[in-house]
C-alpha cells in the first residue's frame, strides 16, 4: 500500500474544514462549544485507542488510564506538591508553566505505554483485556488515596490554562473557551496526520501483518514485541497528551477521571465509527461525543447510559466493521470504479 | 493475634460469597469462551430482587433468597438467547463488548428504576454478635457463609454427578465431539450461562444484606470475580472455589494491616502479578472442568 494520496484526504480535510467553521456557525454559544471541546479531546483519545484496538488488534480497556495520569502529571507540573514519601523522604516541587506540564504528561504516559505493551506480548486475549482495566483501576484507586499528593476526591482545583508560544506574538494564555476548541482541533489534526503516517508506513503494515496473521507476520522477519510496544508507546502519549489538555480545559481534576465508562465511550466511539480506520474514530467520537447533547432535553443520564448500551450491542449486530466502512461500502457499491480510491486505509487484503 | 484470628474469620465469610461470583464467572468462560461483562449487573440484579422480594413482596428472607437465584437464572438465560446464541462463533472481542453493552444496559436501567439511593436490606437475625472465645461474628454473616457452601457443594454435585454436568463437561472438553455424541451443544451454553448467571445474583443476594445495595456495586464485584478466575485459572472450577478465599484473604489482611483505602486494589495487584509471574493461574491444569 502506498501513502495515502490527495483524493483519499478528501473528505477529512472536509471535515477539518466544517470543523473549522463551525464555532462561527453556532454564534460561539457557549454551551456547545463546551460539549465540542470535551467531545475533540476524548475524540483525540479515542484516536490513540484506535491504534491499538484498531490496527493492532489489542482490546485495551484500561485506556483511560494514560488519559488520567496525562491529566494529573500536567496537572500537578503545573501546580506544584509537596509530599513525604516512605522512609521520610520529602519532595517538593515548586509550580511550572502548563506548556512543561503538557510535555511531561505526554512522556510518562509515554513511559506507562512502554510497560503495558511489553506486557501485552507476555498476556494476550481475554487476559490482557483485565490486565488493563486491573491497571486503570489500581491508577484511580491510588489517585483517591494518595490525598497528600492528589487531593484525593476533594479535587485538583485552579490548575492553570495552557499557554501558547508563537513567533512574533509572544505567548497567549489560552482562557476562552474559542482559544481552546481551536486548541484542540489542532492537536487532534496533528494525532490524524501522525497516525495517518504511521499507519501507511512500513511499521503500519507490520501491525496489520501481526493482526491479521501473526505467525505468518513473524515468519516473514516482522518483530512483534517492538511493534506492538511502538503502538502502546505512541498511542498512550496520545492519550496522555488528550488528558493533559482536558486537566488545563477544565481546570479541575478528581479520580473520577479515570473512570470506566469513559473507556466504554472511547471503545463506542472507535467500534461504531469503524476500527481500523482513519476516519472511524473522528466520525464515531463526533457522533457519540454529541449524542448526550441530543438526548439531553428528553431524557435523564441514566436512560442515556441506556441508549449507548444498546448502540454498542447493535453494531455488532447490524453493522459490525463500523459507520465509516459501511459507508465506504455503500458508496463502491455505487460507483464501483472508485472502490480503490477509499478514505480508509483498506485491510491487509490476502 | 486475637485481631488476625478476627481477620482470618471474616476471611471464611467474605470467601464464601466471592467463590460463588468466581466459580459462575469461570463456569461461562471455560465452557463458552465468553468474557462474561454482565456478571456484575447480575450481582447487582441479585441485591435488587432480594430487596424487592422482601420489602416489597413481604417474603420471608430464606424464601427471598431462593427467588433471587431464580432471577438470576431467567436473566441469564434470556441473555444467552437474545445476545450470545446469535453470535455463536463469533470472536471474542466481539461477544465482549456486546456483554460490556448488555452490563451498561441492566446496570443504567438499575439506576433508573431505584435511583441511586443505597438500600439495606432488613434481616431477621439478631442485632447482638456471636463471640466464639477472642472473635465475634454476626448471625447473618454465618448464614452468608453457610448458604454460599451450600451452593458451592450444589453445583460441584451439578457439575460431577448429574447428566447435565456430564454433558458440561464434554462440551467443555471439545464442543463438536459431545455435538456428535448427541450433546445437544446450544441447550447445554444456555443452560451454563444461566447457572453461571444464578451463582452471580445468589453472591448479590447474599452479600446484599451484609452491606448495602445500590446500582453500581457490581462494578467492583465484576472485577473481583475476574481476579479471582485468573488466580484459579481460566475455566477451573476449584481454582476459582479457592481463589475466592484468596482474594478475600488478600483483601482482609491489606485492609487490616496496610490501609483500608487500598482493600479494593488487591485484588488487582493479584491480577496484575498472577498474569506477569504465572498467567495461566495459580492451579494450572485447566483441562477439565470440576
Amino acid at each position: 500500500m502506498t501513502r495515502p494520496s490527495r483524493t483519499r484526504q478528501l473528505p477529512a480535510l472536509a471535515l477539518l474544514a466544517a470543523l473549522a467553521a463551525l464555532p462561527f456557525a453556532l454564534g460561539h454559544d457557549p454551551y456547545l462549544l463546551n460539549a465540542l471541546i470535551t467531545t475533540g479531546i476524548v475524540t483525540i483519545a479515542a484516536m490513540s485507542l484506535n491504534l491499538l484496538l484498531g490496527f493492532t488488534g489489542q482490546l485495551s480497556l484500561g485506556h483511560i488510564a494514560f488519559f488520567g495520569i496525562g491529566a494529573y502529571v500536567s496537572a500537578l507540573t503545573s501546580l506544584g506538591f509537596d509530599v513525604e514519601l516512605f522512609g521520610g523522604l520529602r519532595v517538593v516541587h515548586e509550580p511550572w508553566p502548563p506548556a512543561v506540564g503538557f510535555g511531561l504528561a505526554v512522556l510518562a504516559t509515554a513511559a506507562c505505554g512502554y510497560l503495558v505493551g511489553r506486557l501485552s506480548f507476555r498476556v494476550r486475549g481475554a487476559y490482557f483485556v483485565i490486565v488493563t482495566i486491573s491497571f486503570s483501576e489500581v491508577v484511580r484507586l491510588v489517585a483517591l488515596n494518595w490525598v497528600e499528593l492528589t487531593q484525593g476526591p476533594l479535587a485538583l482545583t485552579g490548575i492553570p490554562p495552557l499557554g501558547l508560544w508563537l513567533p512574533g506574538l509572544g505567548t497567549t494564555v489560552l482562557r476562552t473557551k474559542l482559544q481552546n476548541y481551536y486548541l484542540v482541533l489542532a492537536v487532534g489534526t496533528l494525532c490524524y496526520a501522525l497516525i495517518g503516517r504511521l499507519v501507511a508506513s512500513r511499521f503500519g503494515r507490520a501491525m496489520r501483518g501481526l493482526k491479521e496473521n501473526e505467525s505468518l507476520a513473524l515468519s516473514l522477519g516482522i518483530n512483534a514485541t517492538r511493534t506492538l510496544t511502538l503502538a502502546a508507546v505512541i498511542s498512550a502519549a496520545m492519550a496522555g497528551a488528550a488528558g493533559s489538555l482536558y486537566a488545563h480545559y477544565l481546570r479541575i481534576i478528581d479520580p473520577d477521571v479515570f473512570l470506566f465508562s469513559t473507556t466504554v465511550t472511547m471503545v463506542i466511539m472507535v467500534v461504531g465509527g469503524g476500527k481500523g480506520t482513519l476516519l472511524g474514530p473522528v466520525v464515531g467520537g463526533l457522533i457519540f461525543g454529541l449524542l448526550p447533547v441530543a438526548l439531553r432535553p428528553v431524557m435523564v443520564p441514566e436512560a442515556q447510559w441506556m441508549v449507548f448500551g444498546l448502540v454498542l450491542i447493535g453494531i455488532q449486530f447490524v453493522m459490525p466493521r463500523g459507520i465509516v466502512p459501511g459507508l465506504v461500502r455503500l458508496v463502491a457499491r455505487r460507483r464501483p470504479a472508485a472502490a480503490s480510491s477509499s478514505p480508509v486505509p483498506a485491510e491487509v487484503r490476502p | 493475634m486475637n485481631e488476625f484470628l478476627q481477620h482470618l474469620l471474616n476471611t471464611l465469610i467474605l470467601g464464601g460469597t466471592y467463590a460463588l461470583l468466581g466459580i459462575g464467572l469461570t463456569l461461562i468462560f471455560g465452557i463458552m469462551n465468553v468474557v462474561n461483562f454482565t456478571h456484575g449487573a447480575l450481582y447487582t440484579v441479585g441485591a435488587y430482587v432480594m430487596y424487592l422480594a422482601v420489602t416489597a413482596l413481604g417474603l420471608n428472607f430464606f424464601a427471598a433468597l431462593p427467588t433471587a437465584i431464580l432471577g438470576g437464572l431467567l436473566l441469564g438465560a434470556v441473555l444467552d438467547l437474545a445476545l450470545l446464541r446469535p453470535l455463536r462463533g463469533a470472536d471474542m472481542d466481539t461477544t465482549m463488548l456486546v456483554m460490556i453493552g448488555a452490563g451498561i444496559v441492566l446496570q443504567s436501567g438499575t439506576l433508573w428504576l431505584f435511583g441511586g439511593v443505597a438500600k439495606s436490606i432488613p434481616t431477621p437475625f439478631p442485632d447482638a454478635p456471636l463471640q466464639l472465645g477472642p472473635v465475634s461474628v454476626s448471625w447473618l454473616r454465618l448464614f452468608v457463609l453457610g448458604a454460599a457452601l451450600v451452593l458451592i457443594g450444589l453445583t460441584y454435585w451439578l457439575i460431577n454427578r448429574t447428566r447435565l454436568g456430564l454433558a458440561m463437561r464434554a462440551t467443555f472438553q471439545d464442543h463438536d465431539t459431545a455435538a456428535l455424541m448427541g450433546v445437544n451443544v446450544r441447550l447445554i451454553y444456555t443452560a451454563t450461562f444461566a447457572i453461571g448467571s444464578s451463582l452471580a445474583a445468589a453472591a448479590g443476594a447474599l452479600l446484599g444484606p451484609v452491606y448495602v445495595v445500590f446500582p453500581q456495586m457490581g462494578g467492583m464485584a465484576e472485577l473481583k470475580a475476574f481476579a479471582i478466575v485468573i488466580l484459579g485459572g481460566l475455566g477451573n472450577v476449584t481454582g476459582a472455589a479457592i481463589g475466592g478465599f484468596i482474594l478475600a484473604l488478600a483483601e482482609e489482611l491489606g485492609a487490616g494491616y496496610i490501609s483500608s483505602g487500598y482493600r479494593d486494589a488487591m485484588g488487582f495487584l493479584i491480577i496484575i502479578a498472577v498474569l506477569i509471574f504465572k498467567p495461566t493461574g495459580l492451579f494450572a491444569k485447566a483441562e477439565r472442568i470440576g
